[in-house]
């Protein structure tokens, strides 16, 4: 008998975010019966905006955490990538000594923010592989270097008036999308890509699975880390670009926290933070369900205080039932 | 037989049963008070399940165990310690960031008054224990910076400590030195002067003369003999552990090649570790197309480390040369040793081989990237393909494609690592203990598979601690002892006896006098 080549139905009861989105699906019908102004075109806009920082940083953390790893620094870096492209958009970069400057637009400080970003993260990579730091460490050190440099370059002071045109970035929109919508959603499919159907991909997977064995199978595994810490690095500066764009500011204390959303978000969409398991689709359910939470807390004019301990609680519930389930099988 | 006086601790007709395999097959062991009994047979021979029964971690089907003469029952480790009876594994279980008395009274710590540790009466209980076998120890030092002979020390202390009667050694010298070893003899016939009863699992058979009272062996689950050590001989012991009838050879090869398919020069491996001795020292062999060459040796020496050094695994370590595939040097990582058409697979699949929760499909697949797309990108569809075709012409046993590794068995579970090196098309495929927890009747199928690969012209270097195996499947058998080439034997010219004897450790007499010539 030739061996069964697809069983879609262990498949589909064995993908681990279906019950986010069924917990996403309920919160839904259950958000749309009890408030008036939960289940409008405005609101659902509202809520994608809110949630693309959390899911640009999300797609990063993923990666990490398939590797087997973790990113600490990413809402500093966050902080520092919107500072550094603000600043360039502000006052360019002037070397004085060889007298000579150079002015960016909206497009190259973007690309300014994803360089900051992609450097720092490729110091976490190589801290990480090379050092053998633990990244926990390695990224927590970041976390505290990258905030103190923003402080350093800013002064203390956002700095405002970034011009229009880089304004559009965060807060314009399309089709009534809003922009940074747009460009996570492009992030998505693209990280859906570069996960599932690339050789890196491939990879990623087997060193967050089990390390030794892709090493003994000829992965590159310090290469394929480094290359994880670097994405997430730029995932984070852009997501630094996203803040400081929307607000027209780029203020020293953007991102404080953020890491923690994006890792409550990676978990409750099925990654474990031993690495080898979870989807960027599965993050973005984990955003989406962070986000209408949010949302919907705040429609039922719950207290703040108590939207962060129903947060936290979430985030038991959805790994105490993902723990269950794989104890079954 | 040595009777005399009831035992401590016997074992009565034991067996024990796992899926595919009959561990202890009505098997008895007597434990006296100060005697030493000396449990003798080859790797798989149902040792450590005997001693999983007797220290309450393995649950018979059938048999006995009395203690004193009267009927017992270890439901747990716990209970088997109550008992009296104690185990110093070859893996030693101490803390290392805790001091030798805290390791002694881990988990049942004196108390003062106030519920605290009372840390006086504590390091002067250690010290009272310690003082008959090593009084020169301080308790109050942390256990990582004690040797491998003193944190045994520790461990027979703490056993002593917890009131045990019975004591079972696994192994004890196998990371001792020739000094420590006879130390270590001394401390045991202490013990037997104080009545303590031991078992003793070694393969130094030479040790034996200086400690053993008794020898009870072992072979494939079955009970061979309980005797007196007193005038059995070494010759005597060998044949007993290997004895079973050896099958007549009917293999011959299906490709006579003589092209070279592997060389191997000199290649050495130094230890982790600075000023430790080395762990290959200067192997030199050659695999020609189509041929099957045995790599026999005890546990720890130097198979594993040999395999993975030629596969580019440890390169800062590695000197030497290996020629494959119109390569010739030191491979810098595995990605080079495929490259060139080498497969290595390993040991133990369940911590290095395999990514359990990944699906067949994705461990299939993993060394074998490049031909599933280009430019960076993978084709899911050809990789199921390939993994397809693989896994039906191994024959794996499985749901489907998509099933996580982790829910298939122990045999399938090596038919998808085999599948893994197979997708690599390699020009030598080097596996390592490829039979080890695998069913009778997938071993038969994973024997076949090597001739059939070997008759296609794929180069094989099997390394096994399995004689029947390493008789049954390979052209030419090499043995490594302490990591150097001790022997080397065509087929038909090889024997369990002549293997085993060249693997097993020269005697500490001979290897000191060996030393001594060393540095002259």
């Amino acid at each position: 008998m030739p061996p069964q080549l697809t069983s879609p139905m262990p498949r589909l009861a064995s993908y681990a975010p279906l019950k986010s989105l069924a917990a996403l699906v309920v919160l839904v019908i259950a958000l749309s019966v009890t408030t008036d102004k939960f289940a409008t075109v405005d609101n659902g806009l509202n809520v994608l905006r809110q949630i693309s920082v959390n899911l640009c940083l999300s797609i990063g953390m993923t990666l990490v955490i398939l590797s087997g790893g973790i990113d600490l620094s990413v809402g500093s870096v966050l902080a520092l990538a919107g500072a550094v492209a603000a600043s360039c958009l502000k006052k360019g970069l002037v070397f004085a000594a060889l007298g000579f400057e150079v002015h960016f637009n909206a497009i190259g400080a973007v690309a300014v923010g994803l360089l900051v970003g992609a450097a720092l993260g490729a110091v976490n990579g190589q801290l990480i592989t090379r050092l053998k730091l633990p990244p926990f460490v390695a990224t927590l050190a970041m976390l505290s270097i990258a905030r103190g440099l923003t402080m350093l370059h800013t002064g203390g002071y956002p700095l405002t008036g970034l011009g229009e045109s880089f304004a559009r970035i965060g807060a314009g929109s399309l089709l009534r999308i809003p922009n940074p919508a747009w460009i996570t959603a492009g992030l998505v499919v693209l990280f859906h890509i570069l996960t599932q159907h690339t050789r890196w991909g491939r990879h990623l997977y087997a060193v967050g699975g089990n390390e030794r064995a892709a090493l003994l199978s000829g992965v590159n595994v310090g290469r394929t880390k480094r290359i994880t810490y670097i994405l997430c690095g730029a995932l984070a500066g852009l997501a630094g670009v996203l803040v400081a764009a929307r607000l027209d500011s780029a203020t020293p204390n953007a991102g404080v926290g953020y890491e923690l959303d994006s890792i409550a978000a990676v978990v409750i969409g099925g990654a474990t933070l031993s690495g080898g398991r979870g989807t960027v689709l599965g993050a973005v359910l984990g955003c989406l369900l962070i986000g209408v939470l949010n949302n919907g807390l705040v429609l039922l004019q719950v207290s703040p205080f108590w939207q962060q301990v129903i947060k936290g609680l979430v985030i038991l519930i959805a790994v105490a039932i993902d723990q269950a389930s794989k104890r079954q099988e | 037989m040595t009777t005399g006086e009831s035992p401590l601790l016997a074992a009565r007709d034991i067996s024990k049963r796992y899926p595919g395999v009959q561990a202890l097959a009505g098997v008895s062991l007597n434990i006296r008070a100060g005697r030493l009994n000396a449990l003798l047979g080859e790797n798989g021979a149902g040792k450590s399940t005997l001693m999983g029964v007797l220290t309450g971690c393995v649950q018979p089907d059938s048999g006995e165990l009395r203690l004193d003469g009267q009927p017992v029952h270890f439901p747990s480790p716990r209970a088997a310690q109550e008992a009296g009876i104690a185990i110093i594994h070859q893996e030693l279980n101490l803390a290392a960031n805790l001091t030798v008395a805290e390791n002694m009274f881990l988990g049942r710590e004196p108390l003062t008054r106030w519920k605290l540790v009372d840390h006086d009466r504590m390091l002067h209980e250690a010290r009272a224990w310690l003082a008959p076998l090593a009084p020169q120890l301080d308790p109050a030092v942390r256990t990582d910076s004690l040797s491998i002979a003193e944190q045994q020390t520790v461990e027979i202390a703490k056993a002593l400590s917890l009131s045990a009667r019975v004591l079972i050694l696994d192994e004890p010298t196998s990371a001792l030195t020739h000094q420590e070893a006879t130390a270590l003899f001394g401390l045991i016939k202490q013990l037997k002067s104080q009545a303590v009863g031991m078992v003793y699992i070694t393969h130094r058979l030479d040790e034996l003369a200086e400690i053993a009272d008794d020898v009870t062996i072992l072979r494939d689950g079955q009970f061979i003999g309980e005797q007196s050590f007193a005038g059995v001989t070494r010759a005597e012991l060998v044949r007993m552990m290997v004895g079973r009838d050896v099958e007549p050879l009917t293999h011959s090869r299906a490709n006579d090649s003589t092209e070279v398919a592997l060389e191997v020069r000199e290649l050495s491996l130094a230890a982790p570790k600075a000023g430790r001795p080395l762990v290959v020292k200067n192997v030199s062999l050659s695999v020609t197309k189509g041929e099957i060459v045995g790599l026999f040796g005890l546990m720890g020496a130097g198979r594993t480390e040999l395999l993975e050094a030629l596969f580019g695994v440890y390169p800062p370590r590695t000197t030497g040369e290996v020629i494959v595939g119109g390569v010739r040097g030191l491979f810098v990582s595995p990605q080079a040793a495929i490259q060139a058409g080498l497969a290595l697979a390993p040991e133990d699949r369940k911590r290095v081989g395999l990514h359990l929760d990944a699906s067949v499909t994705r461990n299939v697949a993993l060394a074998s990237q490049q031909r599933y797309g280009r430019s960076g990108f993978v084709s899911a569809s050809a990789e199921e393909r390939t993994a397809g075709e693989l896994s039906q012409q191994l024959q794996v046993k499985m749901p489907s494609l998509r099933t996580p590794v982790r829910n298939l068995s122990g045999g399938n579970q090596q038919k998808v690592v085999l599948a893994k090196w197979l997708a690599t098309n390699p020009r030598v495929l080097m596996v390592d203990e490829p039979t080890r927890g695998v069913d009778v009747g997938a071993k038969g199928e994973i024997h076949l598979l090597l001739r059939r690969l070997a008759a296609q012209g794929v180069g094989i270097l099997l390394v096994s601690s399995e004689l029947p195996e390493v008789l049954a499947v390979c052209d030419r058998i090499l043995v490594l002892r302490n990591g150097e080439l001790s022997a080397q034997f065509a087929a038909s010219d090889a024997t369990e006896e002549k293997l085993l004897t060249a693997a097993l450790p020269v005697s500490n007499a001979e290897r000191h006098a060996h030393a001594a010539r060393e540095e002259n």
